[in-house]
């Protein structure tokens, strides 16, 4: 079984972040590393690549320079190969022309399903997979918190506002994991070794025949969220608990 | 593009149209003269006097999709009456589990961009979009700048929810077009989890824990406090992933957003994505043992102390009251 995992690579969340002057979207120009969100995927499709016996992990990204930081990452989990799309036209792309592009990418290969992560940790739509989906012509199944793969069809407990779903779905289909789905592997020393020579198809948006340059938003402004007024911070000196009940006194709560 | 036309995507449960259903509803009347709805289902015919008194006049219903996910013939309807010159002007998409299925669909479909996670819209000759980033510290303003329909999926709790007594909306059935291999989807089996107490997105109060509370055993102390205030017990995403609680107890980003009077929160550092599901909150109470921990720059009272102590002499002190 072939299984196609997008997988986005972010500025690392634990540094400052900042906008770009002009554009207002997130600076994407530094360093970028593998979405933790995605890391799940990565993992979901190796186990279930393994557990069917066979066949290949290809990883989709789309980056607006040439960044494979992240997908070293994916292919030193074991990942066989990857397909990136790189293109300064594609800088701020939203997320349909994102879903375009990956989808396009995804069409060269053979891909059984298609793994995504329900939201991006930097652009957090939670829409391009389902894009990829439509334009595709494929079923999705979102939120999946469990996958498993039966001959020619996917079973997912989807995550629900009541509970849980069991919802299934013959292949090829999109699935989008939530965390938790699976604990992701720490790529070991040899796995990191194998990622250096593990081929990686660079292409441009023009060369999939996608319009890049198309974009019906636009951010017209970035102001100052209202802040909170600063509140009281007090050591516990055995007195914390009694502190809290005076508060919730204070607003009739108890 | 002046706003004249809007269609909610009404969501409903067994007992209703869902709270995030009317407050677009109520929004979406401030935005534009006429005010619709797109519902599916087998509840459309009676819900249809409550989407009426929050404004709606009328109510599309695409009508029992079976066992089919929305996100596919919900789409599918909606682009069906754009494509005839019938669609709307714009069409507010609540932010849950199908939702977002539904808006990247269409979008897809009509070959049209989407707003996710919106929190403030104004009106005016064009709707202005507001998306909070940095952990809801700053605030985007967006619009759509290409041929309408614009798509705009909102979160919860971003307007109240107000009835404006209006008559029962008109029920229309509403299409779905062709939709191949895309509606292959099917929901096996329903499984509703047991929760006892008010609702978490509807609590007074929330109480809720996080990793410092150390193990899945001491989650017992937020159910226990949370019970004594008659709240509800949230969580951080941390313990939801570890397996300690079910994800319906996540408040954030990813999970439920709630604006109670009080947001107790318990071991919890305070990351972006924890925020701004709980920013809104009237009042904040924080306990963490760091005490440069992120929450309590929101925090209207901050402990630095141990939850192992704090929390159960809270416990003990509500009990002798
Ligand atoms: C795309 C994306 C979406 C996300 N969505 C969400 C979301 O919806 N909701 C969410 O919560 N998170 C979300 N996260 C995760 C978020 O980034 C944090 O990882 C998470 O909120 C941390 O949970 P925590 O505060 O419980 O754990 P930690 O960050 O580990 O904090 C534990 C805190 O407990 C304190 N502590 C430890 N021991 C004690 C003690 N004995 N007494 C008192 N305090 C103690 C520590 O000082 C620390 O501050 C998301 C992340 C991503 C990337
Ligand atoms: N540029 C990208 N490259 C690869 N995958 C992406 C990209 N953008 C989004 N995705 C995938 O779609 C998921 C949801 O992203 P988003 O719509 O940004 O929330 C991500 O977690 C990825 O799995």
């Amino acid at each position: 079984m072939n299984v196609v995992v997008c997988v986005k690579q972010i500025p690392d969340p634990a540094a400052p972040q900042s906008l770009e002057p002009g554009t207002n979207t997130l600076d994407r120009s530094g360093k970028l590393i593998l979405d933790d969100s995605d890391a799940y995927g990565v993992e979901m499709a190796l186990q279930l690549a393994e557990q069917a016996g066979g066949g290949e992990v290809t990883l989709v990204s789309m980056a607006p320079n040439g960044e494979t930081s992240g997908l070293r990452t994916a292919l030193a989990m074991g990942a066989a190969s990857a397909i990136l799309v790189s293109d300064p036209a594609l800088k701020g792309a939203d997320a349909l022309t994102t879903a375009k592009v990956l989808a396009a990418a995804i069409k060269r290969s053979n891909a059984d399903l298609i793994i995504a992560a329900t939201e991006s940790s930097d652009g957090y739509t939670g829409t391009t997979p389902v894009q990829v989906a439509e334009i595709l012509g494929l079923p999705s199944i979102t939120f999946a918190k469990s996958v498993s793969v039966d001959g020619s069809s996917v079973k997912v407990e989807r995550q629900t506002e009541a509970g849980y779903d069991d919802v299934t779905s013959p292949l090829p289909a999109v699935v989008t994991v939530t965390a938790g789905v699976v604990e992701p592997r720490y790529p070991s020393f040899k796995g990191i070794m194998a990622a250096k020579s593990k081929p990686v198809e660079t292409l441009t948006a023009g060369e999939l025949g996608v319009d890049a340059s198309q974009t019906g938003q636009e951010i017209t402004s970035v102001v100052e969220a209202e802040a909170r007024a600063a509140g009281e911070i007090v050591v516990d000196e055995g007195d914390g608990a009694q502190r809290i009940v005076t508060f919730l006194e204070g607003l009739k709560l108890v | 593009m002046a706003i004249d036309k809007i269609w909610v995507v009404a969501e409903a449960t067994d007992a209703g149209p869902t709270t995030t259903t009317l407050e677009l509803l109520t929004a979406a009347r401030d935005l534009a003269g006429t005010v619709e709805a797109v519902a599916w289902g087998t509840t459309t015919a009676a819900n249809a006097a409550v989407l009426g008194e929050y404004g709606a006049t009328a109510v599309h219903d695409i009508g029992d999709i079976g066992d089919a996910l929305p996100g596919a013939p919900v789409a599918s309807a909606i682009a069906g009456a754009i494509a005839a010159g019938n669609g709307p002007t714009a069409i507010l998409i609540p932010t849950s589990y199908d939702g977002r299925d539904i808006a990247g669909r269409l979008s897809a479909r009509c070959d049209l961009p989407v707003l996710t996670n919106i929190t403030g819209l104004v009106g005016g000759d064009e709707l202005t979009t507001q998306h909070p980033i940095f952990g809801g510290t700053q605030i985007v303003n967006a619009r759509f700048t290409g041929q309408g329909p614009g798509i705009f999926v909102v979160r919860a709790k971003s307007f109240a929810a107000e009835p404006a007594g209006g008559a029962p909306a008109a029920v229309s059935s509403l299409a779905v077009g062709d939709l191949g291999a895309t509606n292959a989807a099917t929901v096996v089996t329903r499984h509703v989890e047991e929760r006892t107490g008010p609702k978490l997105d509807e609590a007074p109060v929330v109480v809720s824990g996080g990793r410092g509370l150390g193990d899945a055993a001491n989650y017992s102390l937020i159910e226990e406090l949370a019970k004594l205030l008659n709240g509800a017990a949230g969580a951080s995403r941390a313990i939801v992933d570890a397996g300690w609680v079910p994800y319906s107890h996540q408040v954030g980003q990813t999970g439920k957003t709630v604006k109670p009077t009080v947001y107790l929160a318990c071991g919890i550092s305070g990351a972006t994505q924890h925020m701004v599901g709980m920013k809104g909150s009237k009042n904040i109470v924080a306990i963490n043992k760091d005490q440069d921990a992120p929450i309590f720059g929101v925090a209207d009272l901050g402990i630095v102390g141990d939850v192992h102590k704090v929390l159960p002499a809270l416990i003990e002190a509500l009990k002798a009251r």
